[in-house]
């Protein structure tokens, strides 16, 4: 990986020179970047950048699996699909934006626990945030059936507070019912990515200055106005870069809806799965996806700009 | 009331510690379930205590087989991202060049992609290409998705990196190869280190790009998946819960290691 180690540069310069130390930058020296780029900028430009044309190619095209398909500029493709789609469509976005806000809401306590209050325990809460990421995220997506399955404890107590009276009239759950239901799901997109939110969130306020809280305090200002004006505006880059890691997966996700919802749950990433797998309507799926990503893209790129962070990566 | 002011004081410790209880429940529930006996072949109802699935940890058919396979996979897929990644972080953080924002754009841009339409588009070229969906395409995927992983997490430690140690290297006559092995890497270490074992992490539990691309081949995800319809043995728990044991000792074995070098570099 050294920039000796790179294959030698085919050098236009004839005298290439031998000695490594050189002060004054040669051809050689000049292409070290550009070598170390290749290899993984290749790779991306391969096995992402060009299937993206290749898909925008499919959507597009008209045919069948038997006969072939073509290149048609069919664009029509892309109405049929909104027009046949367009409620799994609204409901990923719904879902991945609650999910979102509650991991933010979720999210924020534990990541400033961390940060501030947990002392010589800081580690080991670490530890219990990321650990999940090493266990089968699937095994623990199907432990929530087993938490939210009818007649089991959370749902006996959610009736007893009468919680699932409000929640059915607002349409998140069926009478008595929690499991293959929206709030099912969100709550199991809520719970997968919400480590995508803490660690960032973790991050920034990390970087906080301790004495600014102190300078706060002397300067009269009471807790709550201190988190007001100092620590959140601070924690900003986290709140944002937190709330994409959520929201882009969560919005292209199948799994959640597939394994905690019911067939009136399922989202947009469901109809790509069986589109292109089971359907094999290859134009459909590729239009869809094609979609799902404009939407995402320019959702992101209009949040990037409002919140004023440039600067994520 | 002492009570009341007690829990004002102390609510985001509280709700910090709600929502660590969230994260972890389950967890306890996958370990639990493991010492199940279900009736039937679903394992979401406690029957009674049992330690089979604990004893015949291989005894379903073909689940072994995935999490070798699995585990065969990330660790290509790590050590080629991981790989390519060093690269490109160093050429991103300690060169100038043209094209450089084209280039950190095209590296952002799989982060902020939903992982269904990278799993289509993927599956796209290789119908187009005729490629043999399996072993070979799942693992060019993962390569490509755990790339920008490490390139962010390689990026972060070189950035913070004093260029003066390595110029100090080449004062005291050390050649490149010398100072990089002597110095850059051990310095970015702990870097590579966490962009690899985030994208061991990242290719040993994809599901989605996987089940685009991998034809028939079943990995350890699309194991769980396939269960999920067909019915789920206990032993899916008991892996499971060796998964978290395993993950939860090594991290705290690590910190134990890191905690112990600061304290003696100190001394």
């Amino acid at each position: 990986m050294s920039a000796t180690k790179a294959p030698p540069a085919p050098s236009p310069n004839p005298e290439e020179p031998r000695q490594p130390t050189l002060r004054k930058p040669s051809t050689r020296k000049r292409l070290v970047p550009y070598w170390l780029l290749l290899p993984g900028i290749l790779w991306l430009l391969v096995f992402f950048a060009l299937p993206l044309v290749y898909q925008a190619s499919t959507s597009v095209q008209t045919g069948s699996l038997e006969q072939g398909f073509e290149v048609t500029w069919h664009f029509q493709t892309y109405v049929d699909a909104l027009r046949d789609y367009y409620p799994q469509f609204i409901r990923s976005l719904l879902y991945a934006g609650t999910a979102t806000i509650l991991c933010l809401l979720l999210g924020y306590p534990l990541a400033y626990l961390i940060a501030f209050k947990a002392g010589r325990w800081r580690n080991l809460v670490l530890v219990l945030v990321i650990a999940p990421f090493f266990t089968s995220f699937l095994i623990r997506t199907l432990a929530w059936k087993t938490i939210l399955a009818d007649g089991g404890a959370v749902v006996d107590v959610l009736n007893t507070l009468h919680v699932l009276d409000v929640t059915s009239w607002l349409g998140w759950t069926e009478s008595n019912r929690v499991l293959a239901t929206p709030m099912a799901v969100v709550c199991g997109l809520t719970y997968n990515f919400l480590p995508f939110m803490i660690l960032p969130l973790y991050t920034s306020l990390e970087r906080i200055d301790g004495r600014l809280h102190e300078a706060a305090g002397d300067l009269y200002a009471t807790p709550a106005t201190t988190f007001r004006k100092v620590t959140f505006p601070l924690s900003m880059p986290g709140v944002v870069s937190g709330t994409l890691l959520t929201f882009i997966p969560a919005s292209g996700d199948y799994v959640n809806a597939e394994l905690l919802g019911s067939t009136d749950t399922k989202m947009v990433g469901s109809v790509i799965q069986s589109q292109f797998l089971r359907v094999l309507d290859y134009p459909t799926a590729a239009a869809l996806s094609f979609i799902l990503m404009a939407i995402v893209l320019l959702m992101v790129t209009f949040y990037i700009r409002r919140s004023g962070t440039e600067d994520l990566v | 009331m002492p009570v009341l002011r007690w829990i004002r004081r102390n609510l985001i410790v509280i709700a910090g510690l709600l929502t660590l209880a969230y994260m972890i429940l389950p967890n306890i529930v996958v370990m639990v379930f493991s010492f199940n006996k279900p009736n039937g072949r679903f394992n979401y109802e406690w029957q009674r205590f049992s330690l089979d699935a604990w004893r015949d940890p291989c005894g379903v058919a073909d689940m072994c087989g995935s999490l070798s396979l699995s585990l065969q996979i990330a660790f290509w897929a790590t050590l080629g991202a991981t790989v390519l990644g060093t690269m490109v972080a160093f050429a991103l953080v300690r060169y100038r060049f043209r094209a450089r924002g084209a280039i950190s754009s095209l590296i952002f841009l799989p982060m902020a992609m939903p992982e269904v339409v990278m799993a289509a588009s993927l599956l796209t070229l290789f119908l187009n290409m005729g490629a043999q969906l399996g072993f070979w395409t799942v693992l060019i995927a993962h390569i490509m998705f755990c790339l920008s992983f490490v390139v962010t997490a390689v990026k972060a430690r070189v950035m913070s990196m004093d260029p003066r140690l390595e110029e100090a290297a080449r004062d005291l006559y050390a050649g490149p190869v010398q100072t990089f092995v002597r110095v850059t890497l051990p310095i970015a270490a702990p870097g590579i280190a966490a962009g690899a074992l985030l994208a061991f992490a990242l290719s040993f539990d994809d599901f989605i790009i996987t089940n685009f691309n991998a034809g028939s081949t079943v990995t350890f995800p699309m194991f769980v998946w396939g269960s999920a319809q067909r019915g789920t043995p206990v032993q899916i728990n008991v892996i499971g819960t060796a998964m978290f044991i395993i993950a939860v000792t090594m991290v705290l074995v690590g910190q134990l290691i890191a905690s112990r070098r600061k304290s003696n570099a100190r001394t």
